[in-house]
């Protein structure tokens, strides 16, 4: 790291226990950060287990920040600043640090005690394992408890300041203000005075201890490069605030409430949590009693007149996918979010991965075809929900958005829209005539194929639906061969015209024709943004996979080379060889943790090599 | 007019069967409290008794597998004001659908649950059902089924059930009574029709159903009445306070060990649903409560009208801007 001087940008990892409050800490840190004019990305990555056993490497919660000039469009590749608050921490995040990284390390938490739970013979302060790196320690522990004494909190309670304390340090090397957390502090703990009181005092006084000489020696102030981002006004967000508020914003574009249905599942359930806030934004949640329940009961919404959505990960979207051929067949509006996460199984529910793209665009029983859309970034998933459900009422049909693990708890600054921007959400009209409800209920539209949507309560419109097949015309129940040949015709139909109502792909940067373009979809955007803009390779990323934009196909036949980095084993290359017959070089990486930029670079380098 | 109540659609059980006559009855029941067709829905699975909502002038859902309580569940979340109907079997309702029906009865969802018990699963073909007695022969029990049986009225009453009644489908007056008291109820009102399967499982309910007999061997309860029953309601039932249990007792004897049936008690309630001969008819169980939908708007009695606009949330706790 090029200390004192000015940088650019920089990649910060906070790790430590999960009880230590470390996911809190690295939030605040973003937000004070973007209020002194950083661009930011963060990646927060916790444990499965709620309170692992203390000290232990599998227990280690962690943070990290990408701050500085943008555009920043990843949580960075190797920290260059790490805070270790236990042996444990320094073990699990060392591997990934740079040599001549800075570490600050919390000496209390080094005994011999968790020396040996986190696995070290001996201590790496002292045996040259941290010879490459440039070192800072400090009594973490030991001072906050001096600073916060006076306020009488036992042991454990002042211990639960020491992330604020840790955070006063922080902010003090990269010469942010502590206003935004002080203010934030006494919101959260406004009627804990005491909790609340000695929070503050930690943060000043890490603060303070950082500023004095004790630490000024061995630690000098960044000064980070404010971002050069488009004017407006921003604020921070995580994908599962934007979606929630997406999801209510396309209730007011469609002047119709929303009836959010799930069952808790990590990592769905913070889109949950948000949304029990937004009832004033004719938002209602339902925890249902289990996934499938979660689906029908929003079914059940819709069919009401609701906006029906729900919201699960892999395992709980299986369980859900028969009733997603009821609302296919039934022809009703509904969104269902999959934040994606490591499988197959249980697999790895905190971490993130892409591997569900066979399921959305395939995994049904018999011809059962649905839009499958997919946010590319947190702020993305604002506008990918009012896309959602603009297209679930416009065709009367189910809509997968595909979301994961990272985008749900990543924050980034995001410039809050222009409402007025988006078109109103419109419904397909009841046609007149003398014709019978039940046909009237299935009059399609003739471009968009979705029919009108009907709900229990309209007088003269009384009428049966189903899962049953019906017939083309009158919607009563067929059981006729050609009938059903058909409807299957009639349902690939509707979700190829929905690629009528979309824009046409673009390219992100980069020639529009050349050697190599890379193509991504989801959460991979950020990575690949970066690796595409440092080699100058064209960038394609998709939030459309099914259908495909029109002019996919025409865009990459400009190119004699495809990359396509994937969390997964290959799935969006099966899909376009699938629909566009087109050979890719699939890029795979299904660790758990997203790309990294130099990985995608040296790919790109590697190809380049041979063309 | 009940037959105001009926659709275009030809009537396709087999003939003989039991539903055509709980059709009849709902769609009598229906037209007896002047329900508003557009604002009546019938949400059911799958099963014989799932094609209900194709023949009854509502609107109509026929869904899925063991599904329809979730299902009807969004629906009334949704629109309040409508009457919603759930039409289940003994298979949809407590095999497949038993977690559904479980937590439909613990919120009090204002549905009425209409579980047809024929004691086998009829539209696959006649395999043994969850509500089936042990050694009942089947396709898929050759030999003689082995589990035993549920038994519905102890189950609903396990899941907190507010109100438990039971008809036969081919008792007229029993069923209309229960039927219009099912209508009044707010909250979940779960009847067990017993209903003969003609095909698969014909006369399994004979010993009690029989018209000739059935003044003897059915029990119509009704809320404040002592519980009597026979030709001449010579017969009623006590309570045998070393047995802790109940028993048939000779009413022109001692009719003042008789007990009087009272709706709201659910030690006595579990006793009645257990007695097999006399079969306790009518509402066996109702103790009012407050329903899931009226819970759920209780913080937004507008129904979640829209009082605030996306742009006054938008902001979130803090934003900044850039020039």
């Amino acid at each position: 790291m090029n200390r004192n001087n000015d940088v650019d940008s920089i990649v910060i990892r906070l790790a430590g226990d999960s009880g230590d409050g470390i996911q809190l800490m690295g939030s605040q840190f973003a937000v004070s950060t973007a209020l002194a004019g950083a661009d930011f990305a963060t990646f927060p990555d916790y444990p499965a287990e709620i309170r692992a056993p203390v000290g232990t490497t599998f227990g280690v919660s962690a943070y990290q920040i990408n701050l500085g000039g943008g555009p920043i469009t990843t949580a960075g590749d190797a920290p260059e600043v790490l805070v270790a608050f236990n042996p444990a921490a320094l073990k699990v995040s060392l591997p990934l640090l740079d040599k001549g990284a800075l570490i600050l390390i919390n000496n209390d938490s080094f005994t011999a005690r968790n020396l040996v739970k986190a696995g070290y013979d001996t201590d790496p302060r002292e045996d040259g394992t941290l010879n490459d790196f440039q070192i800072v320690t400090a009594d973490i522990s030991h001072l906050n408890l001096e600073a916060v004494k006076e306020f009488g909190l036992s042991k454990s309670e002042g211990g639960r300041c020491k992330n604020f304390y840790a955070l006063g340090m922080l902010l003090w090397m990269f010469d942010r203000e502590l206003e935004s957390v002080e203010a934030w502090i006494s919101r959260r703990l406004a009627d804990q005075a005491t909790m609340r009181d000695a929070n503050i005092r930690a943060l000043h006084a890490g603060h303070a201890f950082a500023e004095t000489a004790e630490m000024s020696a061995n630690l000098s102030q960044i000064q980070l490069a404010e971002a050069d981002m488009e004017p407006g006004e921003y604020r921070s967000i995580t994908g599962a605030e934007a979606l929630a508020l997406g999801l209510a914003a396309a209730g007011e574009l469609a002047k119709t409430q929303v009836m959010f249905c799930s069952y808790p599942i990590t990592p769905a359930s913070p889109l949950l949590h948000r949304l029990t806030r937004l009832a004033e934004m004719g938002v209602g949640t339902f925890q249902a009693e289990d996934e499938i329940a979660a689906i029908c009961a929003a079914i059940g919404a819709s069919y009401g007149g609701m906006i029906g959505v729900t919201s699960s990960s892999g395992p709980g979207i299986a369980l859900k996918t028969e009733a997603m051929g009821l609302a296919v067949s039934a022809e009703l509006p509904l969104v269902i979010v999959n934040w994606q996460r490591g499988g197959p199984s249980t697999g790895l529910p905190t971490k993130t991965e892409q591997s569900d793209l066979y399921q959305a665009v395939y995994g049904r029983n018999a011809d059962t075809p649905l839009p499958v859309l997919s946010a590319s970034t947190s702020g993305e998933c604002f506008e990918m929900a009012i896309e959602a459900t603009r297209i679930a009422i416009r065709h009367m049909t189910p809509v997968i958005l595909l979301a994961d693990g990272y985008l749900s708890n990543a924050a980034e600054p995001w410039r809050i829209p222009d409402m007025a921007a988006f078109e109103p959400i419109t419904k397909n009209i009841v046609p007149e005539s003398d014709d019978s409800p039940q046909r009237r209920a299935f009059t399609r539209d003739e471009k968009s194929l979705g029919r009108p949507w009907v709900t229990p309560g309209m007088p003269d419109l009384l009428h049966r639906i189903g899962g049953l097949e019906k017939d083309v015309e009158t919607g009563h129940i067929s059981y006729d061969p050609a009938n059903h040949q058909r409807m299957t015709d009639m349902r690939a139909a509707k979700i190829d015209a929905v690629a009528e109502f979309i824009d046409d792909q673009r390219i992100e940067h980069g020639p529009d024709s050349g050697d190599i373009v890379v193509v991504g979809w989801g959460s991979t955007y950020g990575p690949i943004y970066q690796a595409t803009r440092r080699t100058g390779v064209s960038f394609v990323h998709l939030r459309h996979i099914n259908p495909l934009p029109r002019n996919l196909g025409e865009i990459l036949g400009r190119f004699d080379k495809i990359l396509m980095p994937e969390m997964n084993n290959g799935q969006l290359s099966t899909v376009l060889r699938d629909k566009l017959c087109m050979e890719t070089l699939p890029f795979s990486k299904v660790t758990g943790q997203p790309f990294l930029i130099r990985e995608i670079v040296e790919k790109i380098e590697s190809l380049r090599g041979d063309v | 007019m009940p037959k105001d109540f009926a659709t275009s659609q030809e009537v396709r059980w087999c003939p003989g069967c039991g539903d055509y006559a709980i059709l009849k009855a709902v769609q009598k029941a229906l037209a007896d409290v002047g329900a508003n067709p557009a604002n009546t829905a019938f949400v059911s699975g799958i099963g014989c008794a799932a094609r209900f909502p194709y023949y009854i002038e509502t609107y109509g859902f026929h869904t899925i597998h063991g599904r329809a309580p979730a299902i009807a569940t969004g629906l009334k979340l949704a629109n309040p004001e409508l009457d919603v109907w759930v039409v289940t079997g003994d298979g949809d309702g407590l095999s497949i659908g038993g977690n559904h029906l479980m937590h439909t009865l613990r919120r009090n969802v204002g549905l009425k649950v209409l579980l047809f018990n024929n004691e086998i699963y009829g539209l696959t073909k006649g395999q043994y059902s969850p509500t089936s007695r042990i050694g009942t022969t089947s396709p898929s029990s050759p030999r003689g089924s082995v589990d035993a049986p549920i038994s519905p009225g102890q189950f609903v009453m396990g899941c907190g059930a507010h109100f438990f009644a039971r008809g036969v489908d081919t008792d007229k007056v029993g069923m209309s009574d229960v039927l219009r008291q099912v209508h009044a109820f707010t909250g979940t009102a779960f009847v067990e029709i017993f209903q003969n399967c003609i095909v698969y499982n014909e006369d399994v309910f004979a010993n009690f159903t029989e018209r000739k007999t059935a003044a003897d061997t059915q029990l119509h309860l009704k809320h404040g009445e002592p519980m009597l029953f026979g030709e001449n309601n010579d017969k009623g039932i006590r309570f045998n306070q070393e047995t802790w249990s109940l028993e048939v007792v000779d009413a022109t004897d001692s009719l003042n060990e008789v007990l009087v049936h009272d709706e709201g008690n659910a030690i006595v309630a579990r006793l009645l649903i257990d007695l097999h001969l006399p079969v306790a008819m009518g509402v066996i169980y109702r103790q009012p409560a407050v329903s899931f939908e009226d819970a759920f708007y209780a913080h937004h009695p507008s129904r979640m009208e829209r009082k605030k606009s996306i742009t006054d949330f938008i902001r979130g706790p803090s934003s900044w801007t850039v020039d």
